[in-house]
């Protein structure tokens, strides 16, 4: 039984993750848009959804005491409107500009997040977020099976929804823009308009990914938020196969596997007080795959063919002397 | 207001632009932003950290250079240092981004210098714990020199050699053949080719140079403020604001954006209080990329 609920919890800490790398398919795998900031938005989703829901408390602002639906969607809409902004800003010119400014974003929410006391609970965090079936807590199985009922569906209309858009007439001019940018500007579509809608929706997701998972763990904090988040997220994309949705679902749960096995392994073998530096090297050997990965085989497990080639790329061997 | 702000801000000003120009040559050059380039500036300070202990262990304790809090080991660390950088960053050249590049995304590139800085971070945490180190725990007595302002010898010293190393890369970079091979690369990479400049010697030569100044940025805030694993990562976004506000590519713009986001973080510091430092720089870059996102000094997007 203790197996079964462990089951539970991992899956569903695996399939929160999911939603996440599912927003960032959607920015990255099918728009090419490069978003090294994600922990921010997740964070975003997090604190929005845990500002509005938990009961009043006189230290912080906040504590509205609303229903937790009407926080995840609040979560996606602040996650959304800040994603559209930087998109704005920065969408018309070239991508690393954008890469920078999510690295930016995720710089001053992890700022705000410490600092701003009366809104975030600084360094302490939020606790008390009301969560679903909190009234099965004395059961863990239960309580488990129950929350990752509500994630797998949570994580599947995703899933679903975001299938059926990459097959819309609108997900098709992402595809296009994304393969032959001005060939699809030449049909007449706004190149600036359609990635700041597909970066809005993906940082929404992302956003409603911050929000279950807090409602999930009942508590947040700052440290939640590093970019080893927004790392681990990138890996499982990769991993998994930017481009394709179910790659990105495998790449969550097979990443999240190791990631949590070896932690396991080495808070048991590894002596206490070595135990930050193996964690260090946890979060090396991660980075290294991630690099191999795209040495070796850039398109993951489940990715579509290697994209062409843009022509403003430098290579120095053959190529374009 | 205390004009003190003036001082620390220069400071500030002057690392930020060190590693800004990294960060621009790399971009105009080899044409992608460098996320690993926070992390050299901390490995450069550990190697030098390193040498400087060294040194120690084989010629005892030398006596530091009166009034500075440091002797000549820091000098030649520093050098060793600088070359250890530079070597540094030849070999995730070769390893990694030479082959990414090869493959022709650009973007992915930015991505494995996103994987490669997790990496060397942690790597130097698993080395040398997070633990701040210093070079010297000496204090330094600053002083008064009118209107307010105080400041120590150290902060003189570093002050002038980066003006040294600032006026001898914008020599190099105007003057020299190198230079001017290194510019006409950064505008047109095919054009360079046909004219017979050898294109692999001009990015081995942009991450020598990008990778000492990395280092000499490193050390100078391992000098006035201390050594983490996590120092240079910090300073990426300034670095990143720095150079775009001075306009990818210019070597100048990127050190009179260093002082500017420097001056301001400072002079914010007073205002605000010093745990919002880092939303300065972030501030300066939207607003620039809003108004005029090829900077003061930058040409046209190519």
């Amino acid at each position: 039984m203790e197996f079964v609920a462990y089951g539970a919890f991992f899956l569903t800490t695996a399939l929160i993750f999911s939603l996440i790398t599912l927003g960032l398919n959607l920015q990255w795998g099918l728009t090419g848009l490069f978003n090294v900031g994600l922990a921010g938005f997740v964070a975003i989703g997090a604190y929005t959804s845990a500002i509005l829901t938990t009961p009043d408390d006189p230290a912080r602002i906040g504590g509205f005491g609303l229903p937790i639906l009407v926080g995840w969607l609040l979560a996606m809409l602040a996650a959304g409107a800040v994603a559209a902004v930087i998109g704005a800003a920065t969408l018309r010119l070239k991508s690393d500009y954008l890469a920078i400014t999510t690295f930016g974003i995720a710089v001053v929410v992890q700022l705000v997040a410490l600092n701003a006391q009366g809104l975030t609970g600084g360094p302490f965090g939020v606790g008390f977020i009301p969560r679903p079936f909190g009234a099965l807590a004395e059961n863990p199985l239960a309580f488990n099976l129950a929350n990752l009922g509500v994630v797998a569906v949570v994580a599947l209309l995703c899933y679903l929804a975001l299938e059926h858009l990459s097959r819309s007439p609108w997900g098709r001019v992402l595809r296009a823009l994304r393969e032959d940018e001005r060939a699809a500007i030449s049909l007449g579509k706004s190149a600036r308009s359609y990635r700041i809608q597909a970066f809005a929706l993906g940082g929404a997701i992302m956003g409603l990914a911050g929000a279950v998972q807090a409602h999930f763990i009942g508590f947040i904090a700052p440290e939640n938020y590093l970019p080893t988040l927004t790392f681990q997220v990138w890996t499982m994309l990769i991993v998994g196969g930017s481009g394709s949705n179910l790659g990105a679902v495998i790449g969550s749960v097979l990443v999240w596997a190791i990631w949590a096995g070896s932690g396991a392994a080495v808070s048991a073998l590894v002596p206490t007080d070595q135990q930050a530096r193996a964690a260090a090297l946890q979060i090396v050997s991660i980075g290294v795959m991630l690099c191999v990965i795209l040495l070796v085989r850039p398109m993951g497990l489940f990715g579509a063919r290697p994209k062409r080639p843009r022509p403003q790329a430098v290579s120095e061997g053959e190529g374009r002397a | 207001m205390n004009l003190q702000f003036l001082v620390d801000g220069l400071l500030s000003g002057a690392m930020i632009g060190l590693g800004a120009i990294g960060v621009t040559l790399t971009y105009s050059i080899l044409r992608f932003s460098n996320f690993s380039h926070g992390d050299l500036m901390a490995w450069g300070t550990y190697a030098t950290l390193m040498v400087v202990g060294a040194i120690t262990a084989l010629f005892g304790k030398v006596a530091p250079l009166a009034p500075l809090s440091f002797g000549w080991p820091l000098i030649v660390a520093l050098l060793a240092g600088m070359a250890f950088t530079g070597g540094l960053a030849l070999l995730l050249d070769k390893i990694l981004f030479r082959r990414l590049r090869a493959k022709g995304q650009m973007i992915i590139v930015v991505m494995a210098s996103f994987g490669a800085s997790m990496a060397l971070r942690s790597l130097l945490e698993f080395l040398f714990s997070s633990r701040p180190a210093y070079f010297s725990k000496a204090i330094q007595i600053a002083m008064p020199v009118g209107f307010g302002i105080r400041i120590t010898p150290d902060q003189i010293a570093l002050l002038a050699l980066t003006l040294l190393l600032v006026t001898g890369v914008h020599v190099l970079m105007t003057r020299s053949q190198i230079g001017r091979e290194m510019r006409a690369v950064s505008q047109n990479i095919a054009l360079a080719r046909v004219v017979g400049i050898d294109v692999t010697r001009v990015v081995r030569f942009t991450w020598l140079i990008g990778g000492a100044l990395a280092c000499v940025a490193g050390v100078m805030i391992g000098v006035l403020v201390q050594i983490r694993p996590l120092m240079g990562f910090d300073m990426l976004l300034p670095v990143f604001a720095a150079a775009i506000l001075g306009g990818i590519g210019s070597v100048p713009g990127a050190v009179l954006g260093g002082l500017i986001i420097g001056i301001s973080e400072a002079g914010a510091v007073q205002i605000f209080g010093a745990e919002w430092r880092a939303a300065i720089a972030f501030i300066i870059l939207m607003a620039v990329l809003f108004i005029r996102p090829i900077g003061l000094f930058g040409v046209g997007e190519r």
